[in-house]
């Protein structure tokens, strides 16, 4: 430490664009650091999907290859769902450690850090939705619609998690204690996503139950996915699946950007 | 001047966290804030940094206005927050690289500034070990460093040294003259009247938000005194007779330590302590410890406001 200090100057201030690409980069590197994270992620849908497909399948469908085609594309949503959750737990651990203090005191495109934080999602939707895909597929999945299909699931996948992604940042916005953000996440998630057509024909379900599933947004959702991997979907299917995570969006991201800038 | 600031304000609710505090930092000095917990330095630093907006009072950085200019502000200014700003599960070096990337360095070029950094806070070694492994000292000296990726006018350090041992803060401060040295104008806050006296030029003395004294360090203990004498006594129920006979020895009031177990007076030289404790000796009371200092931040108070510093105006009786 004798080295003096030579005096530094700032280069060219980068773009919005490098900005939020940078902290892209740092998703990156939390899943070269953390690997564990993905284990968090994919072990509640891997396991409900051996769970459900071996124990109820049969039941449920006839034979437990029937439900693994009818159940998969909801485990993929429920996957993206309960991701948004881990994303605002992370968020708001960045938050309570002050090191967005740092980020905000740069000059810096002030939202890069939320694009950042939606690079991060998006890899994990990516990450964790093609691991239940291929776990899927091992156990005789079969998409109808083959690629073509199975990309504009994804894309859908992407837009649900984009949308439902602001309630969790708000939420780590709000909770500066990271396993709170996780209960009331998953407080207003498992109703959501169990009282939905994930698992179940909501058809078999007693008239008021089957009301509330036709009502919920995680059934279109279901239904558009679904509709896409079996090569059935119809236009409307997909615009009523976007509709819950655009009106999400459209709410939640200035509110985020005024909770953000307050804090 | 780097730092001027008139009558900052804010409050959380019915708390003036920081009661019209005025500033005047000149260009490439160190100065420091001194005051206790809760006394509102890192609210002051995390308003000078653009953090929180303050309620009411204006301030200018290197001539850019806190209210009108937050980005001209930002981009003249680093903040060491009182707790690390680090990503724990990167390297130190990736942490650095992220930063440098974000000021707009070329990929080549983050790397360069990252390595440069790490080499000079000594945490080459370090550098590719994830943060959550590094130690107290280790983690402070990035945090410093992560704040000079580009060279700020003005470097704002809350409590740089808190939890350091003395090793690690030796080696903080000897950063932090470079610095000044280099000719960082350097606003830092402290809890240890010795780590204001070792690096500072001018002192800022804050207690319940506001300033309550500031001056060179020569100045402040010219008006705090030179010495402390600081006595225990084996039968606590005497301490007030022994505390009427320091005062009339010394001619200086007796203060008592908040758990009542010392006395403190100021002493103007060190025969005068000596008469002192043979007088109390003599007198029978018998002195289980003794101390000659610099005045702790506790009795810099005492001299200053005439309580305690964790003593509010409201609760005394
Ligand atoms: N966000 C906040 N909401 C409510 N009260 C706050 C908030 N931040 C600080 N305070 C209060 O404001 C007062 C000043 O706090 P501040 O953190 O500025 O003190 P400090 O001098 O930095 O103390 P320390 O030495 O403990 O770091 C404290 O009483 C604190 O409880
Ligand atoms: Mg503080």
């Amino acid at each position: 430490m004798t080295k003096s200090f030579t005096r530094v100057e700032r280069p060219t201030p980068p773009g919005p664009l490098s900005n939020a690409l940078t902290f892209g980069w740092r998703a990156v590197l939390k899943f070269k650091h953390v690997p564990e994270q993905l284990f968090d992620l994919v072990m509640t849908p891997i396991m409900f999907t051996l769970l459900f497909t071996f124990v109820f399948g049969g039941a449920l469908a006839g034979s437990t290859g029937n439900y693994l085609q009818y159940l998969l594309p909801g485990i993929l949503v429920q996957t993206v769902l309960f991701n948004a959750v881990y994303s605002g737990m992370g968020l708001s651990t960045d938050l309570s450690k002050g090191l967005f203090d740092r980020f905000r005191s740069l000059p810096i495109w002030s939202l890069a850090p939320f694009a950042g934080l939606i690079v991060g999602d998006f890899l994990r939707h990516l990450i964790a939705g093609g691991i239940i895909l291929g776990i899927g597929l091992a156990l005789g999945y079969r998409a109808d619609s083959g690629l073509i299909g199975v990309v504009g699931a994804f894309l859908v996948l992407l837009a649900v998690g984009f949308g439902f992604g602001w309630c969790f940042i708000v939420l780590g916005l709000l909770v500066r204690t990271p396993t709170t953000v996780m209960t009331l996440g998953f407080t207003v998630l498992f109703p959501l996503v169990f009282a939905s057509n994930v698992m179940v024909d909501p058809a078999t379900m007693p008239g008021w139950l089957e009301a509330f599933v036709r009502a919920n947004p995680v059934t279109w959702i279901v239904t558009a996915v679904r509709g896409l991997m079996d090569g059935t979907v119809t236009a409307g299917a997909v615009g009523l699946a976007l509709l819950a995570p655009a009106v999400l969006a459209l709410i939640l991201m200035p509110l985020s950007l005024r909770l953000y800038r307050r804090s | 001047m780097a730092v001027a600031a008139r009558g900052l304000s804010k409050s959380f609710g019915h708390l003036k966290a920081v009661d019209g505090i005025d500033l005047d930092v000149p260009e490439g000095e160190i100065f420091a804030i001194l005051g206790p917990n809760g006394a509102g330095k890192t609210t002051l630093m995390r308003m000078l940094a653009t953090l929180i907006v303050p309620d009411g009072g204006t301030a200018t950085i290197l001539g850019r206005d806190l209210a009108q200019d937050p980005a001209g502000v930002r981009s003249q200014i680093a903040l060491t927050g009182q707790f690390a700003s680090l990503d724990e599960d990167l390297t130190g070096r990736e942490n650095l690289i992220l930063l440098a990337r974000l000021w707009g360095f070329s990929r080549a070029g983050s790397k360069a500034r990252a390595a440069e950094l790490l080499d000079a806070f000594d945490l080459a070694d370090a550098a590719t070990r994830q943060v959550k492994d590094y130690s107290g000292g280790m983690r402070r000296r990035l945090d410093i460093a992560a704040s000079l990726i580009v060279t700020p006018g003005v470097l704002f350090l809350d409590e740089p040294t808190t939890g350091l041992d003395p090793t690690a803060r030796q080696k903080v401060w000897r950063l932090i003259r470079q610095l000044a040295e280099s000719g960082v104008t350097i606003l830092l806050t402290t809890q240890y009247l010795e780590e204001a006296d070792q690096l500072a030029r001018r002192i800022a003395v804050i207690d319940h938000g506001r300033k309550i004294a500031e001056g060179t360090s020569r100045e402040l203990k010219a008006e705090v005194g030179a010495g402390f004498l600081s006595v225990a006594l084996a039968d606590p129920s005497r301490l007030d007779a022994a505390a009427a006979l320091l005062a009339d020895s010394l001619g200086h009031e007796v203060n008592r330590n908040a758990e009542d177990t010392h006395l403190s007076v100021m002493v103007d030289t060190p025969a005068a302590a000596n008469a002192a404790l043979s007088a109390l000796i003599e007198a029978g009371f018998e002195v289980t410890d003794f101390e000659m200092g610099a005045p702790s931040l506790e009795e810099v108070f005492f001299a200053l406001t005439g309580r305690p510093a964790d003593d509010t105006e409201g609760d005394a009786p």
